[in-house]
Order: structure tokens, then C-alpha cells, then sequence
């Protein structure tokens, strides 16, 4: 089944926040943000832009009768900066306006008078100078000093990864409108329509009930509309509570991409032990995360690159560390991966720092130490339903690895302004919430009478098809045409205290509580059904909007059970909760078993480098991957294409710059640069990795969302394996992207 | 007044030519299908087509609806996401990308939908472009490309029996358009177009370098609009010379039949120029006034060691070698009241040698790292003049005196040119930015002048050589 929302989208009829109709009198915000990255303020004048005609009111923190608070984990983060500013960008006041013309003229005339303060860019000197957003986390297995001490081999090197943009097409943004009653609802691009509900109360001071955010979907999100869609709706929210009209904030790019958080930089040392058999004995590792002003999902996100510290390697002694390091950056959040790509980099960097060292194949240190069935993850969940080693004899037995190193070879060895270079990368991905109480969902179903059905969950669209999903499991479930069924949108007061969409998990919760809302609704109509046609419950099912009968088609149709059924005054709404059962997880021991399951898989990436320009192209993405029982294999396979892409473009041409004073210098889209139709790889290979699925996968279809990201990873590897093949004098260095710079200089290292 | 067709509407409207056709479109007419993603030409969301009637025939290009100036829209054809979809059923495009699940968030698709039109209504037989050139300027960021690709190559096979002299029609028979579009160029023709007249307005071509700084001023203002000049326009060919107007974009270089035989690889050196949508905008004039350093045309036609013609309004004409054009970093030799009018350079002939290079983090819609051209002319085995010209590596599109002076009268020999890079080096002075440090930019310098080399003397410079 094709994406529902297809025809709309390629009709531009699909809405967004922008397109909703307005009020005629709707006003329009616009954020007045810091223009240094670290100082007290000493005045802001407001007057000359309060005097532009067609100002309505400028807000600051003044105005606020609630609380300036709008941190999620850690209550770190104003809304608006009171007497200091900790980041270039951090919002200071929200203008108000008739247009937004009016508002960006206003914005020009404010003057800010700011007495800097030192700063601090880079996540090294936040930890030389102690800085941090909350105390660091070890996870530990075995132990690695006894452990070192008798390895064959012990290698040490530190990393780098760059953060990375979000680039959602959509730039953030809200419309919210007055009520009646001082309620308030809010149109809001979030992936958290929650958070953006409680926050709003906080802030207002008002309660929640008062609140009501709708969502329709949103234009890519990725991560950066979990918490950080947030604050632009509380301030619509805040406007519209005193000025009793509707105000709409659509952030332009810039401001976008000023404003807000990235994937976080992680500066990263590690140290590696393995015996003559290749056996990987001991890692340490310690993660410096760059986590910006304030805690946004910071501390989340530690905690899953220590959960993928090990990829999908089995090690039996394990030392690992992460700092959330205070810098003055925007605060940096969520970004598909959550921290685990940036985990598995520093693995997959020490295992080539020893591959290249021991004089080896990078792979066969990566294929001796793949996790097996009832190994232990180190932080004590038990593996089971391992695909690890069968992804990878997969991949290598349906591709050729083979032939396909052996073209390579002779390639290089024919040709000298061209290499090619080759590498494999294998993931293990896990799939929850890492905090546990975060993994539970509901689904509100309607029949009505006509025997149309509407759902409601907590799920958000933004691309992913997960409205597909949960349409797909309502219509087979009850056993109708998927005409009969539509997706609502995700509305706080229809389903309520919901997790964000996030995690990969959002189908996988949600799907569940559909399916136990149609079952519950089935049971009700089977039973109105077998009256009907005096045959007992076990005989009837529901099937092609009717009812069988020992599956055999009956005259009474669907229409008609419902007709009935209204007349006997059964329900037909039904709401369901559900909550993933068996995780688990001790924050004191650090251990416990935090994953519903894990997805698997493994990726052989080819490039071709031009030795004389330092630039390069990807041949091709050759992927086994496990979908377990995909239920919709057109739309997982696309986003095992659109993570892939996204992960190539971290490893090779994203890059976020930031000047010595703090200031985004990537801060437009002609000089941050995300994959283009020319430069993601020429050829991709998926092939569906024949499994079992998962019972706690919804229709065991594993969640797809995040963990394709990561086989991108495997660009920066063979990236580097034809640039060793040009320059016998290169030293791997392991400093993600590999931009072309990079690529040219490291060819013509000495 | 403006009036143009929007779809399948006629529009009459006094805003401003100044403001940007996207606010028109989205704000004025409330068509909410174009979307905005940047307001910078870079993303695509918003891109629309616009027809232009010429003798009776209708052509119809992308551009990017955000940095286009409502004025340029007088007497043309609009076509919008809406205007583009049947009444009911998915068009043929439109089921394509469907079918190959190329549709995720839906934000970007739009504007696929609209370049891939645009791509469908051009005349073959000018179109040099493959159909994923046509969306060489959108930017999807949740599909990886893979789907869509699925489905270009659909839509090429679709049109593998387009009946070229009946294309519009043909295009309607199969599902592609709407019916209504068969009828446009009578319609155009019936519209009494009146120009615009605003010499006191900014001075404006097409307006992708302006609009990305100042969209909000311009949109204030009638503007003075030079792009449509037909003075301005015009590639000719008389004596040896070839003059190119200035308002001329870099789609018209591109699908220029004599151009094409001069310059075997304008295709390929084009295509790393901006994206189809902004190509189809962009003009030489804008390119050499918006004084760049790293400014792809200028770096082009200096190496063709042209001549500028510059008029001034009271009708004098003067003209300027375009070495002297650029003078310190945005600082040119034009005065007030001054218009670049040509561009011109003499016809390479079988012992020309000319070639482009640039390297950028993106290989395409991408402003460069480094760009270089070069034009060698060969006499008796020597190069008799060299002309290089070398981009992002000083505060102009620097030509390289020293190093073409060092090379006029010597043979063509690895040791030669090593030592002519040496002089490159002396003569330039990069400094680091968001582009690339000065280091990069110097071994970039390097790598791409030998690059000129092996291309054009494959026999004589080969990499290995060089590089051992
Ligand atoms: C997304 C994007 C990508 C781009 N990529 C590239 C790229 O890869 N390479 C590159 O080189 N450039 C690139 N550009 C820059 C721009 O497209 C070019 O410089 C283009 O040629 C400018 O032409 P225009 O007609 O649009 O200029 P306009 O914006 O109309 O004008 C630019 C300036 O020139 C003046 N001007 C224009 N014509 C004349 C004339 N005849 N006489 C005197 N003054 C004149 C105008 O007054 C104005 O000051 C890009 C721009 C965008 C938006
Ligand atoms: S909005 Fe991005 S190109 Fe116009
Ligand atoms: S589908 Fe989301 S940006 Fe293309």
C-alpha cells in the first residue's frame, strides 16, 4: 500500500502549518535572538521598533505570568534570555506584528547592548574547564585493565563526528488560536505534541486541559521538531493569551537554522585490545558531547551512544564514559540515531586505527566479533533473535564481497588517478525508548454509524508513513476496504500524555494500541454479528466488509452489523492503551534490558575517489536488512534509503561550522549543504533479510526508522580505504565529514 | 500593471514588480501548493514554470518562485502545482513518482512535481538536459533520491513517443496536463501587454543574486527589470567575434547550437553551474556585476579574454577589456547610470585549447571552492597565449598574468607547468572561510591548474608525472 497521503502531497493539497486557513485578523511573530554567543545583557531598547507602525506588542520574559522555563529533562532552559545570553541565537524577545514584513523591519530597529563573556565552543574545553550539564555516565563490563594487560594488540586513538542539521524542509512553526474561555489551540509543527501541551501550561500558567495542540503532519523532523518545536509554539500560545488573537510564527530558514539545535558533536578517545585471533578483548572509550547551552534531549542521548558503544560487537570487558559537555551552542537534541551513530563511529574508527595497524582487513576484525545468540549486550541485556552474523554472511554471500574486492583491486592497480575503496558496515540498532516509562501509547477508534471509521493516536506523520501503518493494521484487523478508514490528526484531546514520535518506536506503540482498540471493537460486533445470523463467535470473522461465516462469505455485511449493533446500543468508539511489556532498565547498576529487540543488518559500500580534483563518488550501497515481517515493504524500503542518504551526507559534505565567536557560519543553504540527486550513492542494493520478526514489533514488522542511518557510516570507511590505496604515507584519521578537503589533503599528506 | 496568466487565470494586478512571484502566488492568490523551503533558490519547494510566447510557440522553464520578481511574470505564462493537476486523477508525472513510492513528507513534492513538468513540456529537441538535471535544484530530504530516480526513468520511457510537433496536445492526450494549456499561447496573444516602465527602480536582471539578500527592500519597490532587454539579449556570431547580450542566461550559453560546437563540453561545464531552475534565470551581466570572486561566468570569460561593452544611458558606448573589469573585493568599473551590454570574445579555432574546472563540497548547486578556466592557444608546438583565469582565490575572479605570461612562447612539458604553478602560488592569496581554508584552497589551486593540462593534452601531461 502506497503512503495515503501520497495524493495529496503530489498534488500540493496536502497542509502543512503554513497552509492552514487564517483568521483574517491573525498577527505575526517573529524572534528577537542574541547576536552574541555568551554575555551579560546590560539594556535592550525596544523603543524605535515599539514605534513601527504596525507593531502590536513586543514580549519578553516580563510578560510571562507562568514560568520562563521551557527545559524538558533538566529545568535549564528559559524561553526567553532574562539578564545573561549562554549562545548566539537564544531567543530574547518575540516580536508581534501585523505582517511579518513589519516584524523583520521592527527586529532591525532593536538595540542590545551585551558585556561578553568568555566562551566556549568546542565539547575539549567545556570538559577542561569543567563544564557540564549534568554528571558524566559509565556503563561497565568484565574489566578492561586485567584485560589490556593480556591482549596481543592495544591501539589508542581519539575521534571526531560533526553535528549535523536537521534541513526538515519545513522549517519549524505554530498557529495558535483564542477560545473561548482563554483556551487556547495551537497548530504546531511538533513531533511531541505533548511536551508542546505542558509546556505551554508552564509557561502560561495555566493547566493543561487548557491547551489543545493538533497536528497534522509534518515536512520532515527527523528529530529536530521533538523538543525544539516547542518554544516557537509557546510563544504563539503566549501572544495569543494576552492579546486575544490569533498569532502565527512560520521561522524563516535562516532564523531556523540559527536558532536551533543540531545533531551533537562528539570529540571521543578510545582504546582497543585484541588478541592474535582478532578477538576484540577490551574498549574503552570516552564520549565528550557537545551538548550546547542547555540540556534539551542531551542526556538522553548520551545514554544511547553508551547502549551502541559496541555496534553490534560482542566485547567481554568494557569501560565506556559520556560527558554532556556545556558549550555555547544552541543546545544540541534529538537527531536520527539519538547518540547511537555517533557510539558506533568510535567503534568502527578503533577497529580500522587496529586493522591498519595489525596490517589486516578492516573486515575481518569486524566479522570475528559480531554479536551471537545469548551473548550478552554489555549493559546486560541478553541477545536474542540475533541477525548479526546472518546479516553479514548474507551481504556478503548476495553480493560477491568477494568479486566485488576483487574489482576493486584490479581497479586500482590499473588505474592511478582514480581508486576505488570499499568497506562494511554492520549495524545492531536498539529499539525503545531508553527510558522506560516513555514507552506506552493509545489509539481512539470510531465507528460511526455509517460504518466509517476514524483513528486517532499519538503518533505524528512526518514522512515516515506511520499513518499508513496504523491504517493499514485499523482496515485488516477490522476486516475492511481501506477506504472506509481515516487517519485523524494528532490532537492532544483526543489522545492524550502521549510519548513523543521518536525512537523508531512510534509505530511499533501506537500500532499496538490500534490493534487492541479494533480487536476490543471486533469482539463487540462479532457478537451483535453471531445474533444476527445465530452461528456462534468462533465461526465468523470479519473479512472484505463482511461477515464469513466458516470462512465463507455471509449476505450480512459490515454497514448492517454496525446499523445493528448502534440499535443494540454497543459501543463503537473504543480506546486502548498499551505499554511494551519485559524492558527494563537500573540507572543505579547501569545495567538491565532496556530494548524491546534489536534490527540488524549490514552494509558493503563502494566508492570511487578522483585523486587529482579530491573529489568522489559513491558507486554503490549493497544492504541486507532486517525488516523482520515488513508490513509494507515499498514504504520501509524508502526509508532505508532516505537514513542511508541522510547518513552519507554526515560522513561526507554536512558540515556544520561555527566561528571562534560562536557564530553559525553554515547558516544558510548555500553554504550548508545536504545530498543532492547527484551525490547519494549511484546505485542502491536493499535486500529484505529473510527473519522471524519480532512478536513486540507491531505485526512483527521491525521498526525501520533510525538504524539504516548508521550503514552510512560505511561511506567514511571506504572513503578512506581509496585514499590509502593512492597514498601509501596516509594516516588514518577518524575526523567526520570527509569533505572533499578533507579527501584532497589526506591524498597529498607526506 | 501587471498581467500575465496564473494557471488558468488572468491576472491584472498593481503590486509591486518588486515583490517576489512566490508571495504573489501564495499570499495574494492563496495557492498553498508551492511551498517554501529557504527563499534562496537552493531548495526547489518552490519552484513554478513560466511560458514564454515566441512567435506563436510557447516554451516553458523552471525557476525558483522565491528570488523571481513578480515584474518578470508580465505577458507570461504561470504554472503552479495547481495548474498543473487534472481534475481528478493523478497526472502522468504525478503517478510515476506515486507508483515508485517517491513521496515521503510530502514538503519537497511539489516541487519535484513542477520541475519534471517542466521537463516534460520542453522541446526535445533543444533539451540537452537529462531529466534528472531538470531537478537538479529541488532537495528532498527524506526519500534519498532513490525513489524518485525509479521514477524519472519511468517518465523518460513515457515519453519516448512524444509527438515533438504536437507536443502540447500530445502532452494533454496522455495525461501529462490539463487541457486548458493548449489553449494559453492564443490566450497570451490576446493580452495587451503594456511594459513596465521604473528606470528609477534597483536595477534588476533576473535577480538570483539581489533576491537572496534583499528580497524584503525589493519587494517595496518597482524595480527596474533589464532581464527581458531585448537590447540586452542575443548571441551573434560576425567576424571571428562572438558578442553574448548581457541579460543572456546561462540556459540560453547552454542550448546555443554554435556554442555547443565551439566549446565540446558546455554541457558538462554548465551543469556545475547553480541548478537548472536558477540557470534558467541567471544571466553573464548579473554574474559579472555581483563581482563574485568566485563567480562561475566571470571566471569562464576571462579566460576567453573578452571584451566588455558598457553602455551609458545617454546612449555613449565604451569598451573595457573584462581583465580591468573587476577592481578590488565588490569594487568593478562601472559608473552611474552605466549597463554592462555584451560580452564578447574571438571565436577559438582548431589551436584553441579552453577548459573549466570546479571543485565544490557539492558537485552541484554549489558555489565553488575553487573554479579555473583556461584558454590555450598553440602556434609552431609553443603556446603562443595562455589565458587562465582563477576563482575564490583572491578578492576578484583573478586572472593570472603572471602565470600566463610565463607560459606564452613555451612548449607544453610537465617541468613547464610545474613551474608555472609555482608562479600561480605567488600570485594568489585565498584566505579560509566556509568554502575551504587558505591551504585547501592553495593545493586546490594547484590541482586543478594540472587539471587543465591532462584534459587538454592528455599525450603530453599525464597525472602520473606530475604527481610523482
Ligand atoms: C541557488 C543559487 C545558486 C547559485 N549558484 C551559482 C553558481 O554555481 N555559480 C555562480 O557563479 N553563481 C551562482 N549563483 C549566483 C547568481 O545566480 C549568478 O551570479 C547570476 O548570474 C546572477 O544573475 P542575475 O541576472 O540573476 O542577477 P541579478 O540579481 O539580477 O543582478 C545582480 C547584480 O548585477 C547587476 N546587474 C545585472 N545585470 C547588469 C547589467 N547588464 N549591467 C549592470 N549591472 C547589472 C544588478 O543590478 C545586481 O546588482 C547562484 C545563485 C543562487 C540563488
Ligand atoms: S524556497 Fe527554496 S528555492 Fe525557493
Ligand atoms: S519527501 Fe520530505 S523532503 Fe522530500
Amino acid at each position: 500500500m502506497k503512503n495515503i497521503d501520497s495524493y495529496g502531497h503530489l498534488r500540493g493539497e496536502s497542509l502543512f502549518v503554513d497552509d492552514i486557513i487564517t483568521r483574517h485578523d491573525t498577527l505575526f511573530g517573529l524572534v528577537f535572538d542574541s547576536p552574541k554567543a555568551h554575555g551579560k545583557i546590560i539594556s535592550v531598547d525596544y523603543t524605535k521598533a515599539e514605534a513601527v507602525k504596525g507593531v502590536i506588542k513586543i514580549f519578553t520574559h516580563k510578560d510571562i505570568l507562568g514560568e520562563n522555563q521551557i527545559g524538558g529533562i533538566i529545568q535549564d532552559e528559559p524561553l526567553f534570555a532574562e539578564n545573561e545570553v549562554h549562545f548566539w541565537g537564544q531567543p530574547i524577545a518575540f516580536i508581534v506584528a501585523e505582517s511579518e514584513f513589519i516584524a523583520k523591519k521592527a527586529r532591525a530597529l532593536i538595540n542590545i547592548e551585551i558585556d561578553e563573556l568568555p566562551i566556549i565552543t568546542t565539547a575539549k574545553e567545556a570538559k577542561e574547564k569543567g563544564s557540564f550539564i549534568n554528571p558524566p555516565r559509565s556503563f561497565k563490563s568484565g574489566n578492561t585493565q586485567n584485560s589490556f594487560a593480556e591482549c596481543d594488540y592495544v591501539y589508542e586513538g581519539e575521534t571526531f563526528s560533526n553535528g549535523q542539521e536537521h534541513l526538515y524542509l519545513e522549517t519549524q512553526g505554530s498557529y495558535a488560536v483564542p477560545m473561548e474561555n482563554g483556551n487556547i489551540k495551537i497548530t504546531s509543527s511538533t513531533q511531541g505534541p505533548t511536551i508542546v501541551q505542558k509546556t505551554v501550561a508552564k509557561v502560561l500558567g495555566v493547566n493543561m486541559h487548557k491547551i489543545e495542540v493538533d497536528v497534522i503532519r509534518l515536512g520532515g523532523a527527523f528529530g529536530g521538531k521533538e523538543d525544539q518545536a516547542t518554544a516557537w509554539a509557546v510563544m504563539t500560545a503566549l501572544a495569543v493569551q494576552q492579546l486575544k488573537k490569533p498569532v502565527k510564527y512560520i521561522l524563516n530558514r535562516h532564523d531556523d537554522l540559527r536558532m536551533t539545535g543540531k545533531r551533537h558533536p562528539y570529540e571521543s578517545t578510545f582504546k582497543i585490545g585484541l588478541t592474535k585471533d582478532l578477538k576484540i578483548q577490551a574498549f574503552e572509550v570516552e564520549f565528550l558531547q557537545n551538548s550546547g547551552a542547555a540540556a534539551d534531549l542531551s542526556p538522553a542521548i548520551a545514554e544511547r551512544t553508551l547502549f551502541h558503544a559496541t555496534n553490534s560487537y560482542f566485547i567481554p570487558n568494557v569501560m565506556s564514559t559520556v560527558y554532556s559537555c556545556k558549550t555555547n551552542l544552541p543546545p544540541n537534541t534529538a537527531f536520527r540515531g539519538f547518540g547511537g551513530p555517533q557510539g558506533m563511529f568510535v567503534i568502527e574508527s578503533a577497529i580500522a586505527k587496529a586493522a591498519n595497524e595489525i596490517g589486516v582487513n578492516k573486515r575481518l576484525i569486524q566479522e570475528a566479533n559480531l554479536i551471537a545468540e545469548n551473548d550478552e549486550f554489555y549493559y546486560g541485556q541478553i541477545a536474542t533473535q540475533v541477525e548479526a552474523q546472518k546479516s553479514w554472511l548474507a551481504t556478503k554471500e548476495e553480493f560477491n564481497l568477494k568479486r566485488l574486492e576483487k574489482e576493486v583491486k584490479t581497479f586500482n592497480k590499473e588505474n592511478l588517478q582514480f581508486k576505488k575503496g570499499i568497506s562494511l558496515m554492520p549495524i545492531a540498532f536498539g529499539i525503545s525508548f531508553t527510558n522506560t516509562p516513555m514507552n506506552h501509547a493509545r489509539a481512539l477508534i470510531h465507528i460511526y454509524q455509517d460504518g466509517s471509521v476514524g483513528v486517532s493516536t499519538g503518533a505524528v506523520e512526518m514522512g515516515q508513513s506511520v499513518n499508513t501503518k496504523m491504517l493499514q493494521v485499523a482496515y485488516n484487523t477490522l476486516g475492511i476496504s481501506p477506504l472506509k478508514v481515516k487517519l485523524e490528526t494528532t490532537n492532544t484531546t483526543r489522545v492524550a500524555n502521549t510519548s513523543p514520535t521518536a525512537a523508531s518506536a512510534t509505530a511499533d506503540l501506537n500500532g499496538k494500541a490500534v490493534l487492541q482498540a479494533c480487536n476490543s471493537l471486533i469482539e463487540r460486533l462479532k457478537s451483535v454479528a453471531c445474533k444476527m445470523l445465530s452461528v456462534t463467535e468462533s465461526e465468523i470473522i470479519f473479512k472484505e466488509d463482511q461477515v464469513f461465516v466458516n470462512n465463507k462469505k455471509s449476505d450480512l455485511l459490515w454497514e448492517e452489523v454496525v446499523t445493528q449493533a448502534m440499535l443494540e446500543r454497543v459501543a463503537l468508539s473504543e480506546n486502548a492503551h498499551y505499554a511494551t511489556p519485559v524492558i527494563h532498565f537500573d540507572k543505579t547498576k547501569e545495567k538491565g534490558h532496556p530494548f524491546a529487540y534489536h534490527v540488524y543488518g549490514t552494509a558493503i559500500t563502494t566508492v570511487t575517489v578522483d585523486c587529482l580534483r579530491g573529489i568522489y563518488e559513491i558507486d554503490a550501497v549493497k544492504i541486507t536488512h532486517d525488516f523482520g515481517k515488513s508490513m509494507n515493504l515499498g514504504i520501509d524500503v524508502g526509508q532505508v534509503e532516505g537514513a542511508l542518504a541522510q547518513g552519507i551526507g554526515w560522513m561526507t559534505m554536512e558540515e556544520i561550522v561555527y566561528g571562534k565567536n560562536g557564530q553559525l557560519l553554515s547558516n544558510s543553504l548555500s553554504s550548508y549543504k545536504v545530498p543532492d540527486i547527484f551525490s547519494v550513492a549511484n546505485k542502491v542494493d536493499i535486500i529484505p533479510l529473510e527473519t522471524q520478526g519480532n512478536d513486540m514489533a507491531i505485526l512483527k514488522s521491525k521498526a525501520v526508522g533510525e538504524p539504516p542511518l548508521m550503514y552510512g557510516i560505511g561511506t567514511y570507511f571506504a572513503i578512506q580505504d581509496a585514499v590509502a590505496a593512492f597514498n601509501p604515507n596516509y594516516k588514518p584519521k577518524f575526523h567526520s565529514p570527509f569533505t572533499p578537503e578533507k579527501v584532497l589533503i589526506s591524498l597529498y599528506e607526506k | 500593471m501587471i498581467q500575465f496568466i496564473l494557471n488558468n487565470k488572468i491576472i491584472k494586478t498593481s503590486s509591486n514588480s518588486g515583490m517576489t512571484l512566490l508571495d504573489f502566488i501564495r499570499e495574494k492568490e492563496q495557492l498553498k501548493g508551492t511551498k517554501i523551503g529557504c527563499r534562496e533558490g537552493d531548495c526547489g519547494a518552490c519552484t513554478v514554470l513560466v511560458g514564454t510566447l515566441n512567435k506563436n510557440k510557447i516554451s516553458y522553464q523552471s525557476i525558483t518562485s522565491c528570488i523571481y520578481p513578480l515584474g518578470n511574470a508580465n505577458g507570461k505564462h504561470i504554472v503552479t502545482i495547481e495548474g498543473i493537476n487534472l481534475t481528478q486523477n493523478l497526472n502522468s508525472v504525478q503517478q510515476s513518482l506515486s507508483e515508485n513510492y517517491a513521496t515521503q513528507c510530502g514538503f519537497c513534492t511539489p516541487g519535484f512535481v513542477v520541475s519534471l513538468t517542466g521537463y516534460v513540456l520542453r522541446n526535445s529537441k533543444e533539451n540537452l538536459n537529462t531529466i534528472n538535471d531538470a531537478i537538479s535544484g529541488n532537495i528532498c530530504r527524506c526519500t534519498g533520491y532513490k525513489s524518485i530516480e525509479k521514477a524519472t526513468k519511468e517518465i523518460d520511457e513515457k515519453l519516448i513517443f512524444k509527438d515533438a510537433d504536437h507536443q502540447v496536445k500530445w502532452l494533454v492526450d496522455k495525461g501529462f496536463i490539463p487541457d486548458y494549456f493548449t489553449e494559453i499561447p492564443k490566450r497570451l496573444n490576446d493580452i495587451k501587454i503594456q511594459k513596465l516602465n521604473s528606470i528609477s527602480g534597483t536595477i534588476v536582471a533576473n535577480g538570483t543574486d539581489l533576491y537572496v539578500q534583499f528580497a524584503d527592500k525589493l519587494s517595496e519597490e518597482n524595480i527596474n527589470l533589464i532581464g527581458e532587454e531585448s537590447s540586452l539579449k542575443g548571441i551573434t556570431f560576425s567576424n571571428k567575434i562572438c558578442t553574448i547580450g548581457a541579460s543572456t542566461t546561462v540556459t540560453e550559453l547552454l542550448e546555443n547550437d554554435r556554442l555547443q560546437n565551439i566549446f565540446p563540453k558546455l554541457n558538462s561545464f554548465l551543469k556545475l553551474v547553480s541548478s537548472q531552475q536558477i540557470r534558467n534565470m541567471g544571466t553573464l551581466g548579473g554574474n559579472f556585476v555581483n563581482a563574485s570572486p568566485i563567480g562561475d561566468m566571470s571566471i569562464f570569460f576571462l579566460a576567453l579574454n573578452s571584451i566588455l561593452r558598457i553602455n551609458n544611458k545617454n546612449g555613449t558606448t565604451r569598451e573595457i577589456s573584462f581583465q580591468k573589469f573587476h577592481q578590488d573585493y565588490k569594487k568593478f568599473d562601472l559608473k552611474e547610470g552605466e549597463l554592462i551590454n555584451s560580452v564578447s570574445f574571438l571565436i577559438p579555432d582548431k589551436n584553441t585549447f579552453f577548459n573549466f574546472e570546479k571543485v565544490s563540497k557539492r558537485s552541484h548547486l554549489d558555489i565553488a571552492s575553487v573554479n579555473t578556466a583556461g584558454r590555450i592557444n598553440i602556434k609552431n608546438n609553443r603556446i603562443s597565449n595562455a589565458y587562465f583565469s582563477l576563482g575564490g582565490v583572491a578578492a576578484i575572479p583573478k586572472f593570472l598574468t603572471k602565470t600566463n605570461d610565463f607560459l606564452n612562447g613555451k612548449t607544453i612539458d610537465t617541468k613547464t607547468i610545474k613551474q608555472a604553478e609555482r608562479i600561480l602560488q605567488s600570485e594568489i592569496s585565498p584566505i579560509s572561510d566556509v568554502r575551504g581554508t587558505f591551504n585547501y584552497k592553495r593545493l586546490l589551486a594547484k590541482q586543478l591548474f594540472f587539471a587543465h593540462f591532462i584534459e587538454l593534452f592528455p599525450k603530453k601531461i599525464k597525472f602520473q608525472n606530475l604527481f610523482s
